[in-house]
């Protein structure tokens, strides 16, 4: 925990975001967690994805629970509107936020204790709504704040710092969501942030659930020999099965991408975009197949990382509730709630 | 790239720019730091110890630290460096028993200094504690050289300089003759010295020979000028003053003139601002007491009247951008009762004898050794102006130091070219979780302004001093500015995880871990571009898990130590660095006086 305010001396030649922001702008207030926290990678990167994406600071909401992962909100944008609700309980205020104000971006931040024991409940009916927001869960398979008992992420056969193995099957939060119809679903690892930064741009500005399972390791009870979420292990296990660099949407650019090696793609800005093939038969928009293909991974292991699915039909909670463009916090009192009288009549259609 | 050696001294001492820009390396880190425990008698003592005369550079040093300074990359203004040495100076205790004695001149060996200005009272000052005997030779009546004669009183009080010199002076086994000019060095060299050191300093100003030149006698050599004020000899000056010649001396000249009773004084420039050579602080002093700077104007004639100067011509030029090439615009007379040469300085040794074994080179100059001060007669050696010609007091001190390692070395039959190595400490400023013994906070405030004395009091008598010096509050606010580049981040490859939280936290951007490539490719894929390649790029070993290096960009680093408090493993760590610097006679020797 530093005991110093961060200096707020900038490199001279910072560069600008077409609101005349720096990155440094995009900052909150300094980390509380453990030096070392993967935590505070993402934090790092989802400051750098907010001023990449030039998002106006005041039209952020950020919200989560209860946790190490719920704190750090705390720690980027601190000119965004912000909620740290009851355990858990997230997913609600979140749906309650969007749906008074449709306009804002959500980011909600948890972690595997948040997401996965107390407010699985949530999180499930959250991606059943199609909510629109990101949802970060930064995954260190413990609880960290009550000092690294394992949380349902653990995997079979992870070795505590003191203790036995781990004997309990985990929750993937990947498949979970595939499996409830999560239409944005990506894994990444604190650790390399030439990832997780185009993901988090990516899942911003995808139009309804964007879910990033973040490998997130624990420095404090969760880095040792032994573990499945440490630097080391994760950094030999992790491979990045899909490639992807976000774009904003522009007029198509049709390129045929070669079975192996790097495909470059000139883009809008001038910019090259290089992509990668998947592997053999892959479809990240097929379900059945993704599914399948992160069933394989687990029993070989490995942790595949990148944007691995995504639904382009994906319909959010306003489009299914039919609600109207204009945020419900805009609306005049007497449209928003019409009397006694329209209730009436709106009634009587159900009788 | 290789990975940075920091083993060898240099690497770290160039971080401390200031320190790396002083020709002495003073340790200024440290005694910003214990200036700001109010220790300044302790303050006093390590500028001492490599810059000699604090008292009097913390008033007239042409301070090569401060444009090096780190915080002038960041807010744009460096530590006002050169006024809190002042600050130490002035707040100081009696140090008298604090400094080194002279040992009485026990070793036996005599060794004759001409000259009592920097260079060589810098040599006795290290030489007469090993017990050399010493014999300074000055051709005035009173010690100081070009500090007491070219610099005014106004802007150095003759106290200080009486005090700092007398230290020296007052050390056993120093004798100085006064109103002893040397003649002939053939005379002195028979005097059966075991070594002679020359500092005589630039004596002879610069003559301007254009028509009109010999047919008055108000036309005055600067720095002859100045020293006849020091000395009294001149008392006034004509209402109307014409200054030749842009540099420090000529700010010298203009601010006394305007102190002995010009009125409407004009410094006349060839070129353009941004070629003037005088420091620009020099140029706002003079500004603020109303003289005019004129630029592109080139002396053409004097103009004489009926055997009187009445004025001067000069043409008018229009210059290119580099101010390489110009054009004349065309000509004009500037009326005038008095003008002042200030176009430079030369050597002048006409009481060297040729044939004695003393070389001469280019520019009928000595040939001298760069890093020994010998001439070609081994036992005769040169400082300060008199080696390479006009620099500053700094670089006389430090030229003064060098010239009596050789000396010692010499005497004892060691090669002047065996020169003592520099060495470093490095020590962990942790104390504890979140605990540094250093003061890591960034203090945003500016630089403080220095208050100046009333115009009207000022010129009342030609020895008032300008500057006030700071005050407690300025002080306290000034050294809060210094960003301790002295406190180094030190990298142990085989300790780092690679959580990337020294990168995230760092709030300038200096740090990032990548693959191994060319210095000048790597310097363009940092989180910010390395574009100041004067400053060095920091590389690890290849770090265990994933072969990349930890890249360091060491420009503006404002050493907040917050990438060693991110730290789970202490790969990063916050170490003092304190460079050892050898003087004559000792091998490299530390000069803290504080723990951070």
């Amino acid at each position: 925990m530093p005991s110093i305010v961060k200096p707020v001396a900038k490199h001279p030649s910072l560069p600008a975001n077409k609101l005349g922001l720096t990155v440094r702008d995009y900052e909150g207030s300094m980390s509380t967690l453990c030096a070392g926290c993967g935590h505070d990678s993402i934090t790092a990167a989802i400051t750098r994805a907010f001023w990449e994406l030039s998002v106006e600071p005041h039209m952020i909401a950020k919200l989560s629970g209860i946790g190490c992962s719920s704190k750090t909100p705390t720690y980027f944008v601190s000119g965004a509107h912000g909620f740290n609700s009851a355990h858990g309980r997230m997913p609600a205020i979140a749906s309650g936020a969007n749906a008074a104000n449709r306009n804002l971006v959500y980011i909600g931040v948890s972690g595997d204790g948040d997401s996965l024991s107390i407010g699985l409940g949530q999180l499930s009916h959250a991606i059943r709504r199609n909510l629109n927001m990101l949802y970060v869960i930064e995954n260190n398979g413990v609880y960290g704040l009550t000092k690294g008992q394992f949380s349902a992420s653990a995997d079979v056969g992870s070795k505590p710092k003191k203790g036995d193995p781990n004997q309990m099957s985990p929750i993937d939060p990947v498949t979970l969501a595939m499996s409830l119809g999560v239409t944005f679903a990506a894994r990444a690892f604190s650790g390399d942030k030439e990832q997780l930064v185009p993901l988090l741009k990516a899942g911003l500005s995808h139009p309804g659930f964007a879910l990033i399972d973040v490998i997130s390791p624990c420095v404090t009870f969760n880095d040792h020999e032994g573990s499945t979420k440490s630097y080391l292990y994760s950094r030999q296990r992790l491979f990045h099965a899909t490639e992807v660099d976000f774009v904003p949407e522009e007029d198509e650019i049709v390129a045929t991408i070669t079975p192996a090696g790097e495909t470059p793609v000139r883009m809008h800005d001038g910019g090259t975009v290089r992509f990668t093939s998947t592997p053999e038969g892959y479809d990240p928009q097929s379900r059945e197949k993704v599914y399948t293909y992160l069933q394989e991974c687990q029993q070989r292991g490995v942790v595949p990382t990148g944007l691995l699915f995504r639904d382009p039909e994906t319909r959010d909670m306003h489009v299914m509730n039919n609600s109207p463009e204009e945020s419900l916090f805009n609306l005049p009192y007497e449209k928003l709630c019409p009397g006694s009288d329209a209730l009436e009549k709106l009634q009587r259609n159900y009788r | 790239m290789k990975p940075t050696d920091i083993g060898n001294p240099d690497y770290f001492h160039k971080v401390v720019d200031c320190q790396w820009g002083c020709p002495a390396h003073t340790n200024v880190p440290e005694y910003i730091r214990l200036i700001a425990l109010g220790r300044y008698t302790e303050a006093y003592l390590l500028n001492r110890q490599s810059n000699v005369f604090p008292g009097i550079l913390g008033r007239t040093c042409d301070r090569p630290c401060e444009p090096a300074c780190r915080r002038g990359r960041l807010d744009g203004k460096p530590v006002a460096i050169c006024r809190l040495k002042r600050v130490a100076a002035d707040l100081r205790d009696d140090v008298s028993d604090q400094i080194p004695k002279g040992a009485g001149g026990t070793n036996g060996k005599r060794i004759a200094l001409i000259g009592a200005g920097p260079a060589s009272l810098t040599v006795a000052n290290d030489l007469a504690p090993l017990g050399y005997h010493i014999t300074i030779f000055e051709k005035q009546n009173k010690p100081g050289g070009l500090m007491r004669t070219n610099i005014p009183s106004f802007r150095l009080p003759e106290s200080v300089l009486a005090d700092e010199t007398g230290m020296i002076l007052g050390m056993d086994g120093v004798d100085i003759f006064y109103n002893s000019p040397i003649r002939s060095m053939k005379e002195l060299l028979g005097l059966g010295f075991d070594a002679i050191f020359v500092g005589t300093g630039a004596p002879r100003g610069k003559d301007l020979e254009i028509p009109g030149r010999h047919e008055t006698d108000r036309i005055h050599i600067g720095i002859d000028w100045l020293e006849s004020i020091a000395f009294g000899h001149v008392e006034s000056i004509g209402e109307r003053v014409l200054i030749i010649g842009v540099g420090n001396t000529a700010m010298d000249c203009c601010r006394s003139s305007r102190r002995l009773g010009g009125k409407d004084i004009k410094v006349m420039a060839r070129r353009p601002r941004q070629f003037f050579k005088a420091s620009p602080w020099e140029l706002e002093d003079a500004e603020e007491e109303g003289i005019e700077i004129l630029i592109n104007h080139a002396p053409k004639r004097f103009v004489i009247e009926n055997g009187k100067l009445t004025g001067m011509e000069f043409e008018r030029l229009e210059w290119d951008a580099k101010a390489e090439r110009s054009k004349v615009l065309d000509s004009i007379i500037i009326p005038c009762d008095d003008v002042i040469l200030a176009i430079g300085q030369d050597n002048a040794f006409p009481w060297i004898e040729r044939g004695i074994g003393i070389e001469f080179g280019k520019w009928d100059m000595p040939k001298v050794d760069e890093k020994t001060f010998q001439s070609t007669l081994p036992h005769v050696f040169f400082g300060g102006d008199a080696a390479f010609g006009p620099k500053n007091i700094i670089w006389a001190v430090e030229h003064g130091h060098q010239a009596a390692i050789s000396i010692h070395n010499h005497c004892q039959g060691i090669p002047v070219a065996d020169r003592p190595p520099q060495g470093q400490n490095l020590v962990s400023l942790k104390m504890g979780l979140s605990e540094w013994s250093y003061h890591n906070d960034f203090n945003p405030s500016q630089r403080q302004k220095m208050v100046h004395v009333d115009l009207e009091e000022r010129f009342k008598r030609m020895n008032v001093e300008v500057e006030l010096g700071f005050s407690a509050e300025q002080t306290a606010r000034e050294v809060q500015r210094c960003l301790n580049c002295d406190v180094q981040t030190v990298f142990t490859a085989k300790k780092c995880i690679e959580c990337d939280a020294c990168i995230d936290i760092c709030p300038v951007q200096c740090l990032t871990i990548g693959r191994d490539g060319e210095e000048a490719e790597v310097r363009g894929r940092l989180s910010a571009p390395a574009t100041n390649t004067d400053q060095a790029l920091y590389a690890s070993e290849p770090l265990p898990h994933t072969k990349r290096l930890m890249l360091k960009d060491e420009d503006v680093c404002v050493h907040c130590g917050l990438c060693a408090e991110r730290c789970p493993t202490s790969a990063w760590d916050m170490q003092k660095f304190e460079l050892l610097t050898p003087l004559a006679g000792g091998e490299a020797c530390t000069t803290s006086y504080s723990h951070a």
